[in-house]
């Protein structure tokens, strides 16, 4: 995997041993609700029903509470994974470059629907991360939006959430191709 | 030899035009999802399922959605190697011991016989297994109709117990990450009781945590958020297959036929164990080399070992298909995902399969046979049009893959929630990739999670709630006593390396 490894070169700015003693603490968590569900359901036996609600999820809860107690420990203790480097500062801020947007991409096909926001999406990226000039992106997102548009609507028939642009948009298009007897 | 007879009627069902079609266009799209970063057979599948759903309620239609998946599958199994030899980048973990030999190779101008030699193997492994599963997979069904749900429920535990002992990760890390997916498993309406569980008053998560929206996150943009990350630059090799070097390569395979069947036996044996392709192709290149005369040769570029890792990948990817046909077990998370498909067409994956679902089983089982030779064909024709598509900058393709991912997680169930849902479990299988926790044994819970629950509860109702019923008759005690052992390797193997090396100190000033 030799052309993988290296990245992003930095100071450290997250060990292994903290990252894997803030999953163990996030697992907990994850156990104590799961638990704490269990006994508001009702982890034990009922007449006639046999085990309740919670009695699986209970022991998986433990189980998930009981590994991840174990994994804090190890963590605590694990010299070796204080000098391994979780992730650079660098490296953390190309992550959060293609997570933010992510995130704002899906909170505008909300808003605005799949096909214009993923146009955008796919436009503002080669900008971003590939420094095509923006019309370029601009094209490629079209056509990209487009590619799907076929694939799903068109072909297999799954409607996409769309907004207020993209919905008036569809019926014309797909009115077009059926013109041209192209399905 | 019933099964003969099974197998033709199963290329009767297979041999329709339509369904041919779907075989290649299956084939092809799992080699493009095989070579692109982001994009494996578990979430390459995952995405396309949602697809399936209409086809499947067509007469006929769900063994043509299984021709369709399994062969992106296969595609996805033969794209991995392209990847691997050309560009030094396993596209899934199996194919990592095909770099150690096959980049070299490519490197030094071989790369026409380092991908002849990967396909073929990868055809003959994949062709043996699925011999294997022709004649063996009845007999395990057969035997496993006598199952009752304590046997069921072992055999689940045994399935997961040997996650612990095979997989390469620190055990409470693999058991942490299957509690995580039986708790996700867990979440929304109960289906013994219908109540809601987990929940916390949101909706949106009456559901659950489908399945198809937790692979897609973990293995898709989990993936891509690595990736970019690491500021991945393709460097690749320029490759085009000739008939020549073909029928020249094949020559000198021959020779290597021992090496050969050596992978596809330990693939076969591996493979039906889940997890078990990657050390498949790990212990079949160790012992390629150990067997080797010229064992130095190794990792510089010799045949063998390419032959040797990929015939065992791709045998035991084939065979992980018995336990799910079989047993409603998945050997891998791509069949884990395969088997998610069968239940929510409406089949019940196990062995009543064999008896009430005949033609698409031995469909099935037919378009394994066929399905491989037209990868191969393609393979072989196309690899420049392959290769071609990782010259694409990633640039292009990473945002291209994001929005095919956030497309597939909603498809799931067609809920907005799946948006936000896709790009936590992105988050999660970024870090638990980078922290070791295995992704495998998370899916599979998940999938596998209500299934189990109900084997476990229907098994404490019949015995009152005792425990004891796991070790009431001798077949489910065999088996829940050897999932225990596994459970316990960890530790078991520990204290016998230890009991040894004090020997060996007691026996050392003699």
């Amino acid at each position: 995997m030799s052309d993988r490894e290296g990245g992003p070169e930095g100071p450290r700015l997250i060990s292994v041993r903290t990252m894997d003693i803030v999953v163990a603490l996030m697992m907990l968590g994850a156990a104590a609700i799961v638990i704490s569900d269990s006994l508001r359901l009702g982890m034990g036996w009922q007449e006639l029903v046999g085990p309740q609600s919670g009695y699986f999820p209970f022991y998986i809860g433990l189980i998930l509470a009981g590994a991840s107690a174990i994994n804090l420990l190890r963590a605590v203790f694990d010299t070796r994974g204080a000098q391994k480097t979780f992730t650079t500062k660098p490296a953390v801020l190309q992550v959060l470059a293609v997570l933010i947007p992510l995130v704002i991409y899906v909170a505008a096909v909300y808003y605005i629907g799949t096909y214009v926001a993923s146009a955008i999406y796919m436009a503002l990226f080669m900008w971003y991360f590939g420094k095509y000039a923006i019309w370029r992106g601009a094209l490629v997102g079209l056509a990209v939006s487009f590619a799907f548009f076929l694939m799903f609507e068109i072909w297999f028939l799954v409607p996409l959430p769309k907004g207020p642009i993209d919905d008036p948009l569809v019926p014309i298009i797909s009115g077009f191709l059926r013109s041209l007897g192209l399905y | 030899m019933e099964e003969i007879a099974s197998l033709l009627s199963g290329f009767g069902v297979v041999l329709t035009p339509f369904n041919i079609l779907l075989m290649l266009v299956g084939i092809v799209l799992g080699v493009v999802i095989g070579v692109l970063p982001g994009l494996g057979g578990a979430n390459g599948v995952a995405i396309l399922l949602p697809l399936t759903f209409s086809l499947a309620q067509l007469p006929g239609g769900k063994t043509s959605a299984i021709i369709l998946l399994s062969c992106i599958y296969w595609g996805a199994l033969f794209g991995g190697a392209i990847t691997s030899i050309l560009f030094n980048i396993p596209g899934e973990p199996w194919s990592v011991a095909t770099t150690f030999d096959g980049h070299p190779m490519a490197r030094q101008g071989r790369a026409d016989q380092a991908l002849t030699a990967a396909f073929t193997s990868s055809f003959v492994g994949a062709l043996l297994a699925v011999i294997v599963i022709t004649f063996f997979a009845p007999l395990v069904a057969r035997f496993a109709l006598s199952f009752d749900t304590p046997e069921l429920f072992a055999v689940q535990f045994l399935t997961f117990a040997s996650f612990v002992g095979v997989d390469r990760a620190p055990p409470f890390k693999t058991i942490a990450a299957m509690a995580l997916g039986f708790a996700l498993a867990s979440a929304g309406f109960d289906s013994v009781t219908g109540t809601l569980r987990m929940t916390f008053g949101f909706n949106d998560l009456v559901n659950g945590f489908p399945f198809l929206v937790a692979v897609i996150g973990l293995f898709g943009i989990g993936e891509i958020l690595r990736t970019m990350e690491q500021g991945l630059a393709f460097r690749g090799v320029h490759a085009k297959i000739n008939p020549k070097a073909v029928i020249q390569t094949w020559g000198r395979l021959v020779r290597h036929w021992s090496t050969a069947l050596m992978g596809s036996f330990i693939g076969c044996w591996m493979g039906i164990k889940p997890g078990g392709a990657t050390p498949a192709s790990f212990m079949s290149y160790g012992l390629a080399r150990r067997f080797a005369k010229n064992p130095e040769a190794f990792g510089k570029g010799e045949i063998r070992g390419v032959v040797a890792p990929e015939t065992a990948a791709h045998a035991a990817g084939t065979t992980a298909l018995l336990p799910m046909l079989t047993l409603g077990i998945p050997g891998s998370p791509t069949a884990a995902v395969l088997l998610g498909g069968l239940l929510i067409w409406g089949l019940q994956p196990g062995p009543l399969l064999f008896i009430e679902q005949k033609d698409f089983v031995w469909g099935l089982i037919a378009s394994m046979y066929l399905g491989n030779v037209v990868g191969l064909l393609i393979v072989l024709t196309c690899v420049p049009l392959f290769a071609a598509i990782l010259r694409i900058p990633f640039s292009i393709i990473a945002p291209a893959i994001m929005i095919l991912c956030a497309i597939g997680a909603y498809t799931a169930n067609n809920a907005m929630f799946n948006l936000w849902m896709v790009v936590m479990f992105g988050v999660i299988g970024y870090v638990f990739v980078k922290l070791d926790y295995p992704l495998a044994p998370l899916v599979l819970a998940l999938v596998l999670g209500d299934k189990a629950e109900e084997a476990f509860r229907q098994s404490m109702l019949k015995s009152q709630g005792s425990l004891s019923i796991f070790w009431s008759n001798w077949l489910v005690g065999i088996i829940m006593s050897l999932g225990v052992l596994l459970l316990f390797w960890p530790i078991i193997s520990r204290a016998i390396a230890l009991a040894r090396g004090r020997t060996r100190v007691a026996d050392a000033p003699t």
